[in-house]
């Protein structure tokens, strides 16, 4: 015991020696595995893959990032960030009267309830919730069955003869992929609006009232730009986890690739771990830009 | 607020939708578990059955890739409950330059798209010639995992306060005595919260799985496999409602321990 009481009485003394033992290893750990494999991985993108030999010849070269600027790979940036746009707005739409009744009508007890409900799913496994989608889209599936018995079938086929958004059946189309993208991401938007939402000041409603205003002239004027905020925070995640995934494409979507499943094959079968890693920038970048843009605009306060 | 009536009606509809739409999917989960149909979706079941459950128990696969996932996360979140309590301690004793930074850094690997941690880690293996193994799935799942801990703990901390260390320091227990008598009773909840959140994130994990595992398959990354075979629906379905009770309950219980009442 005693020889601990020495070293306690060390290191109380030495508080700089004390921060560095408890920092040290987190730091090691976060600086070295993980900003070293940012590194590794912007260096990747740097060298190129010799197409006759198969190996990635480790020499500086901006021939990978040539590449990438192809036709065929601006198509499929193109392709993900729209489909990344469409759920975020869906997202916002869908996350508003939720958060709303968290935030205004739902009694405290209720409230824990909602709150463990938005959070239940956004922890649980995700790949098993695209998966559900699966279940519910195919042909012979639940919402097939739901539709015909209301007479929509027509609907459902018009819908999928449209160019862009159409395709085989809704398990194959991008509509059935914007359905699970926005399924799996929609707990990332619920709360930081219910957040924003929740502290808006309860005195500046009652003076919009005092004012003379509506409910909704409250809503428009007052709520809905101090939601602002919230919603730019919510968007962050839903944009950035649609830009990156590879699960929901690969179980749900046709042959068009997205950029994560651009990334899985590049650095899978092909062995062109240059080309996956310069794909990978892409998302990064959009996010960076949309980070330092939310930055402004007050947003990251909301998280 | 007040406001009309009918306008409260839509609100509560449409939460209520919002609501059906979060939840329903994984009832169809486990509603598939227990068809008797084998190669399609097809709904309503025309049976139900049992048997799916006796199958999957009898897929060595399966078993293997289920054991794996619970070796990978019991790993993670030994390393996650480590690094995120000692970065918890260090954050909340002192102040220092880049204090906030520390905090960036922990929550930047979930923070940014699972794609690119995965990329990354496989980018470094690459470089650094890493053959795959148990232990690059472990350190791909620990580096997002710490900052889970790390919340849960500091969050702990500043709400206990110093004035209970003062104490105990006063009364002459070393720094050691103080931890073990003070600080982990006061932690051990949230500990342990943080530990099944990690867990959770650990064992349902694909994205950053699917980089750094080479051809191990944890449980997640063998349901992906089986989804291309339709042969192997009834089993795949049973495993994932399996996935979704194995998250679930630690993060009902991890839900318990952190509630503020």
């Amino acid at each position: 015991m005693s020889r601990l009481q020495a070293l306690s009485t060390f290191l109380y003394r030495r508080p700089r020696l004390a921060l560095a033992l408890l920092l040290g290893p987190p730091l090691l750990w976060l600086g070295v595995v993980y900003l070293g494999s940012l590194g590794a991985l912007l260096l990747q993108s740097f060298f190129q893959l010799d197409h006759y030999t198969g190996q990635v010849v480790r020499e500086p070269t901006l021939a990978t990032w040539r590449a990438l600027a192809s036709r065929a790979n601006l198509d499929i940036v193109l392709r993900t960030a729209g489909m990344a746009t469409a759920v975020t707005l869906a997202a916002a739409v869908l996350a508003f009267p939720l958060a709303f009744y968290m935030a205004f009508r739902a009694s405290r007890r209720v409230k824990a309830l909602l709150y463990l409900a938005v959070m239940l799913p956004l922890w649980s496994s995700y790949l098993v919730r695209v998966y559900a989608w699966k279940l519910i889209l195919a042909k012979e599936g639940i919402l097939t069955w739901f539709l015909a018995r209301l007479h929509l079938s027509g609907a459902v086929d018009g819908v999928l003869a449209l160019p862009w958004i159409g395709g085989p059946s809704l398990s194959l189309s991008p509509v059935g992929m914007f359905l699970a993208f926005l399924y799996v991401w929609l707990p990332y938007m619920v709360l930081p609006v219910e957040a924003a939402l929740e502290r808006v000041p309860r005195s500046l409603l009652e003076a919009s009232e005092d004012l003379g205003a509506q409910a909704g002239t409250t809503f428009r004027r007052v709520i809905l730009p101090l939601a602002v905020p919230g919603v730019v925070a919510g968007s962050l995640f839903t944009f950035s986890l649609t830009l990156g995934d590879f699960i929901v494409p690969s179980v749900l979507g046709n042959s068009s690739y997205f950029i994560g499943q651009a990334v899985l094959a590049h650095q899978g079968t092909s062995g062109n771990l240059p080309l996956a890693a310069a794909f990978t920038m892409v998302p990064m970048a959009v996010m960076a830009v949309y980070l330092l843009l939310a930055r402004r605009a007050g947003a990251l306060d909301a998280l | 607020m007040r406001s009309e009536p009918r306008s409260g009606l839509g609100l509560s509809l449409a939460t209520l939708g919002v609501l059906l739409f979060l939840h329903l999917p994984l009832a169809v989960i486990a509603l598939y578990a227990f068809t008797t149909e084998e190669s399609s979706f097809t709904f309503p079941p025309p049976g139900l059955t049992l048997r799916w459950f006796g199958a999957a128990w009898q897929r060595d696969d399966l078993w293997r890739a289920l054991i794996l996932s619970l070796e990978v996360a019991a790993a993670a979140t030994g390393a996650a409950l480590v690094l995120g309590t000692l970065a918890a301690a260090a954050v909340w004793r002192s102040r220092f330059f880049g204090r906030e930074a520390v905090s960036f850094l922990l929550l930047l690997p979930i923070a940014l798209p699972g794609i690119v941690t995965g990329i990354a880690l496989r980018s470094a293996l690459g470089l650094g010639e890493i053959p795959f193994s148990f232990w690059t799935i472990v350190v791909g799942h620990a580096t997002f995992c710490v900052v889970v801990v790390y919340n849960n703990v500091l969050a702990r901390f500043r709400r206990t306060g110093t004035s209970l260390l003062e104490a105990s320091m006063d009364l002459g227990a070393d720094s050691f005595q103080t931890f073990r008598w003070v600080v982990l009773p006061n932690v051990a909840t949230a500990l342990l919260a943080g530990g099944m959140l990690a867990f959770a994130l650990s064992f349902d994990e694909i994205i950053v799985t699917t980089f750094t595992a080479g051809q191990q398959e944890t449980l997640p990354i063998w349901i992906f496999s089986q989804l291309a075979r339709p042969r192997a629906r009834p089993v795949t379905n049973v495993a994932a409602l399996l996935v979704v009770v194995v998250t679930a309950v630690p993060i009902l219980l991890a839900h318990r321990w952190t509630r503020e009442d």
